[in-house]
């Protein structure tokens, strides 16, 4: 019988919730690496008991650990990540030239095909690729190489790259995304890159549609239709349907349209969910209710969806990473935040229940389908 | 023998229970310790020392014969009752955060 399995990471440990198809009896293990923030926990989707995690610290710096059997027992790999070359500079917040350090991983992208193959998003803004199982890790150094890198500056959350997206239709093609410089697109397998930020539009910045300095916060994109990209922007839901050659606003009804986590439907590729944040000097829900907005037309036009969901004194925020979507036939829509709870959805946001409420608090969440 | 005693986090991540005893040549100096302290338990690499620059990390200390050593050169010779065992290196994590 299938099942899925959620790989949620916290301020303070990683854990691994399974179910059945039913997606209504959990167990819950962990916490793994308990103490330290782990920023992402990913499978791979040759191999699902592969998985990798970014195990970070303030105090000891980055690890990524390594499973081999779903999540059960892990093992350190390599967590030497030095940029290539002469590092160079980017802006600091008060606009002065600031030299590039490695901070930690924000997110790990396992390859398509093959368990082997990663890619890790840092902060500082960079992309790294690992070939052997995570052992050793190159920067693609064209990303920070293209020409802008010099005028990229962080968001508050620092300058991370927190967004991989490989096109599954074309090996060569992939798409990042940087706070706060904007999204990239490579069609060379990492080689090469251009800025993709037409049409977005930044009102605090000096030049508000400028090449690069968005604050991207998430982007999505639905395999069967790899042109098409959904942003939920600093400000700012986006489509494009042009592989990010340009980019228009689907806000439309939204109470808000601050936010950090985006996704797609696993079967419908028009079905969108956002999680709309007051703003971005209040990061949590507006009106003390914690609402799941659904879209089943790419986009505009907006639900709210709340069976489950507390619908007062709720205060939390849900992250960038922080959602995720399964494959089974009823698409199951799965999310964390701030304040310590897992929800879950088995008809695609119609009604939510509860994984766990008390863990610490959510930075991602990642689902695997498990036949 | 040389003693280290390892904050929590990274005797979890070196996988011992107590202090760390290293065979370390004279003369003895931190960067010598860490050495074959990464040496021996090749996961705490970049955990003690930034990969980048090869210097203590912000929120790490070096103490030992109750003293400060974090700001001393990791050439620096260290006591001789450090060097005969006697007395640990005591890598500390800072007490930083709420």
């Amino acid at each position: 019988m299938s099942g899925v399995r959620v790989l949620v990471g916290t301020k303070k440990g990683a854990f691994v919730l399974t179910a059945d198809g039913a997606r209504r009896d959990w167990q819950v293990r962990g916490p793994f690496f308990a103490g330290w923030e782990i920023y992402h926990v990913k499978g791979s989707p040759v191999d699902p008991n592969r998985i990798y995690a970014s195990q970070s610290s303030g105090w000891f710096g980055q690890l990524i650990q390594r499973s081999e059997d779903g999540g059960a027992t892990w093992a350190p790999v390599g967590n030497k990540f030095t940029y290539e070359g002469e590092a160079g500079t980017h802006q600091w917040y008060d606009g002065t030239p600031h030299p590039w350090e490695f901070k930690r991983v924000w997110h790990l992208e396992p390859s398509l095909t093959d368990p082997e193959t990663v890619y890790a998003g840092v902060e500082d803004a960079a992309l790294f690729k690992t070939t052997d199982g995570g052992t050793n890790w190159e920067e693609l150094a064209g990303l920070r190489g293209h020409g802008t890198g010099p005028h990229w500056q962080p968001g508050a959350g620092g300058m991370c790259l927190h967004t991989i997206i490989q096109d599954p239709a074309n090996r060569e093609r992939m798409y990042i995304a940087i706070s706060a410089a904007g999204a990239f697109r490579t069609d060379d397998g990492g080689k090469s890159w251009k800025p993709i930020n037409k049409g977005l539009v930044s009102n605090f910045m000096p030049d508000p549609t400028a090449e690069v300095g968005h604050c991207v916060h998430h982007v999505a994109m639905h395999r069967d239709r790899p042109e098409v990209l959904f942003m939920q922007k600093h400000w700012d839901v986006m489509r494009s349907d042009n592989a990010g050659e340009s980019w228009q606003e689907v806000s439309g009804n939204l109470p808000t349209d601050f936010g950090f986590v985006i996704d797609v439907h696993a079967h419908e590729p028009e079905t969108l969910y956002v999680v709309p944040i007051k703003s971005d000097s209040e990061h949590f829900v507006p009106d003390g209710k914690l609402r799941v907005y659904r879209s089943r037309s790419g986009g505009n036009e907006w639900e709210p969806l709340t069976k489950g969901l507390p619908q007062e004194n709720c205060y939390v925020n849900v992250l960038r990473d922080a959602m995720a979507v399964d494959s089974l036939d009823d698409c199951g829509v799965y999310f964390g935040t701030t304040g310590g709870q897992v929800y879950a959805s088995a008809d695609a946001g119609d009604s939510w229940m509860p994984i766990v409420r008390d863990l610490p608090a959510v930075l991602s969440v990642e689902v695997q389908t498990i036949s | 023998m040389i003693l280290v005693v390892l904050p929590q986090h990274l005797r979890t991540l070196a996988g011992v229970a107590t202090e760390v005893q290293l065979q370390v040549a004279a003369p003895i100096t931190l960067r010598r310790v860490l050495d074959a302290l990464e040496a021996g338990y090749p996961t705490l690499r970049g955990t003690i020392r930034d990969y980048g620059t090869g210097q203590r990390r912000a929120f790490l200390r070096f103490f030992a014969c109750e003293e400060d050593w974090s700001h001393e050169s990791l050439d620096a010779e260290l006591p001789a009752s450090v060097a005969q065992g006697r007395e640990p290196i005591l890598i500390i994590g800072a007490i930083a955060g709420g």
